[in-house]
């Protein structure tokens, strides 16, 4: 942790845990971690996350107690679940919704990184880290919808899987490990409930890392100038931040239990309420709201490159959409980190979130006439934002002026009048 | 960015991710739009309508039944709270020891098991039998299996009902529309001798205009409109008068005994429903409460430093 401990053990007890396993002191430091006061409510959103993957975890573990990870059963468990479990539909409906509310929040999480410039140095692992924590939740969240073994469960497993198959040499041998077999069978649904058990687990751990990333950076902050006063620009996270992260996760929960307690299949696809059969396409695959982008991204390839066939330019570009971003640190080449004081960058920004918004209404459409050269543009727009777009602006944009410190920042917003009344008086 | 604009915008884009997501598009051809109607089980507060249920559970069982299962449901889900036919107290004449709120022990649920044959087994001489059903049992569906529901129906598998409202775009208005919309066909159409009009089923109508209406590639010649719909293996199930209603004040209408079997199978497909929806709002209460109480705790530790 990065500043100096301000823990002081006021019983023997405390004395003899501290000096064997420090766990209170590390708690106390952890509450106590000096947090910038400008935060504004984008950054709640972390905290919003953990609460996610807690309920998904609490939610999922109890829900394994009933389920049935079997071709010929696991519908049939699923139903049971919603039926005869006490509260079992309430449960399923959490842990279903609750993947859509995880991918939201994250979403702007992500977004808030973007604009604010969280990921430029000293923060580089931290994005790094975040991004992995993002493909984790992708893989856990496609296993996930595959369990329910109903139509879109059975036929997105074998549409997602088959992409692997564009690789030259190695992609059919890929697919097959990840199948266990030549097709979508029982085999593959054992596995992917294995993996959708155990990578939560892997995501917690990469969190503590991702936590402990910026518990020694220090948080970045609306204004992206670095803390500069621990006492001026600073105030404990507890309880300045639990009570406002708090407040910030009860409106969160109320769209939540929004959903839950009464839309609860409207994020859903009314195709997985009819068991998977091997025999019948659904007139439409399409995966859940939140993979639609990706989605568009990949369907959004229709011509061949050279030797590549459009298929494998889909699912490049589609990796290739996640891949940059691990690259962004080093895209960014301008030296202000807050978007606040780029006003060109700012611009693009919105347009960057104009096009992904855009991408995931085109993914859901069907891959034909208009939508097609729509999501061609979007796709264009989504890599030159980092590849050209990023690159070019810090070299040639002019930012506007800083504040000296975050305290300046916060004493400027509130007081202007004062403070232009002030600066005339001298 | 300011803190109220932001909040507006994330409460606008869930409003609006809240709206656009429970209406999602009807997939399929081409069909007539659903008729809409009035369900009493729409709504935050929406509730089912127990005597609708339980004239839609005897639709059910007159009409579709012949054809369609409802596997998930067992006789005891009837008498489960929120059921059609739960009782909260027993009725005169049965014996005082019997907790009629029971499923097990509900006197309507056992005599409807009773009047079905199910088998059991094998007995201690290894051989399967047949007895009346239990409370417990899965309710009996018309064939032992796929391969015999297709040979008796001309190759087509009535589905299983017990989740076709979930199973559907806009479930209750599509199989509303379905039940009360078969038509005859339009003149530019020739049907074979299995297939049934309706502009609410979903299919392709442009594969089966009479020869007289292409033109020599086989596109529909200038004028002809392609009609609605498609065309499905089931004929129109409903008539009037059909099922005989115990309350005569109700209408014995193809309208009527749709309305009453979407009622039946709404629940059939969402048993849970009235006590998820009040357990919800108890939620949603306790939230509201939890986030003023967060916000002027956030206020009052907040009034203390610049920020």
């Amino acid at each position: 942790m990065s500043h100096p401990s301000t823990y002081r053990p006021g019983t023997a007890f405390e004395r003899w845990i501290d000096r064997r396993l420090p766990i209170i002191r590390f708690a106390d430091d952890f509450m106590n971690f000096p947090t910038p006061k400008n935060l504004n409510y984008w950054w709640t959103f972390g905290a919003i996350l953990v609460i996610c993957l807690v309920i998904q975890i609490i939610t999922g573990v109890v829900l394994a107690m009933h389920y049935t990870p079997h071709e010929d059963y696991a519908f049939a468990s699923v139903e049971h679940i919603m039926r005869d479990v006490n509260y079992g539909d309430i449960i399923r409906y959490t842990h279903a919704n609750g993947a859509a509310m995880f991918f939201l929040a994250v979403y702007i999480h992500m977004f808030r990184g973007l604009y604010y410039g969280s990921y430029k140095e000293p923060r580089e692992m931290n994005w790094i880290l975040g991004v992995i924590i993002f493909l984790l939740m992708m893989a856990t969240a496609f296993m996930g919808y595959v369990l329910p073994w109903g139509q879109m469960s059975f036929w997105a497993a074998t549409v997602i899987t088959n992409f692997f198959t564009a690789f030259p040499i190695i992609g059919e041998p890929i697919k097959t490990l990840l199948l266990g077999g030549p097709a979508v069978d029982n085999a593959t649904l054992n596995r992917f409930y294995s993996l959708h058990y155990l990578l939560p687990f892997a995501i917690a751990g990469v969190v503590v890392l991702h936590i402990w990333a910026f518990h020694t950076s220090g948080n970045n902050n609306p204004t992206g100038v670095e803390v500069k006063d621990v006492k001026k620009d600073t105030v404990p996270f507890h309880p300045y931040y639990t009570v406002k992260d708090g407040f910030a996760i009860a409106v969160f929960m109320l769209l939540f239990a929004a959903f839950v307690f009464f839309n609860p299949n409207g994020m859903g696809h009314p195709d997985n309420y009819i068991p998977a059969n091997p025999q019948v396409t659904p007139a439409h695959i399409v995966p859940e709201w939140y993979f639609l982008p990706f989605y568009a991204i990949l369907r959004a390839i229709t011509f061949n490159i050279g030797p590549i066939t459009s298929k494998l330019g889909g699912v490049i570009a589609m990796f290739g959409s996640i891949a940059v971003l691990f690259l962004l640190p080093w895209l960014d080449t301008s030296r202000v980190r807050s978007m606040r004081y780029r006003p060109v960058a700012r611009l693009w920004f919105v347009l960057f979130v104009i096009a992904c918004v855009w991408l995931g209404y085109l993914g859901g459409k069907p891959a034909e006439g208009i939508y097609v050269v729509q999501a061609q543009i979007a796709t264009a727009y989504y890599f030159a934002f980092f590849l050209i777009i990023l690159p070019l602006l810090g070299l040639f944009e002019k930012p506007t002026a800083q504040p000296k410190s975050i305290a300046d920042s916060v004493l400027k917003r509130d007081k202007a009048p004062v403070a232009a009344v002030a600066q005339a008086a001298e | 960015m300011t803190v109220k604009a932001s909040f507006r915008m994330l409460a606008s884009a869930g409003a609006a991710l809240f709206c656009a997501l429970g209406a999602a598009e009807a997939a399929g051809g081409k069909t007539l739009e659903y008729k809409h109607n009035h369900w009493h089980f729409k709504g935050p507060f929406g509730t089912y309508d127990k005597e609708a249920m339980q004239r839609g559970f005897q639709v059910y069982r007159t009409v579709c039944a012949s054809c369609h299962s409802v596997d998930q449901l067992a006789f005891r889900n009837l008498g489960e709270k929120g059921g059609p036919f739960h009782l909260d107290e027993c009725p005169a004449g049965v014996p005082e020891s019997t907790d009629c709120s029971k499923p097990s022990e509900n006197p309507v649920v056992k005599a409807i098991a009773a009047e079905y044959e199910v088998t059991d087994g094998p007995d201690d001489t290894g051989d399967m039998f047949k007895r009346p059903g239990l409370p417990s049992d899965k309710i009996p569906g018309p064939y032992a299996n796929e391969q015999q529901a297709r040979a008796a129906n001309g190759g087509a598998f009535p589905p299983n009902l017990a989740l076709i409202m979930k199973a559907r775009h806009h479930g209750p208005d599509y199989v509303y529309s379905l039940l009360t919309g078969y038509e005859t066909p339009p003149d530019t159409v020739a049907l074979g001798p299995t297939q049934h009009y309706n502009p609410y089923f979903a299919g392709d109508m442009s594969q089966l205009l009479k020869p007289e209406y292409l033109n020599e590639e086989g596109h529909p010649v200038e004028g002809v409109e392609i009609p609605p719909g498609g065309v499905l293996a089931m004929k129109a199930p409903l008539s009037d008068g059909i099922v005989d209603y115990a309350d005569e004040s109700v209408p014995e209408t193809v309208d009527q005994y749709a309305k009453d079997v979407v009622e039946f199978l709404t629940w059939a497909s969402e048993p849970k429903m009235e006590a998820r929806k009040s357990l919800g709002v108890v939620s949603m209460g306790y939230l509201l409460v939890l986030t003023l109480i967060l916000f002027f705790s956030y206020r009052t530790i907040w009034s203390r430093v610049d920020h």
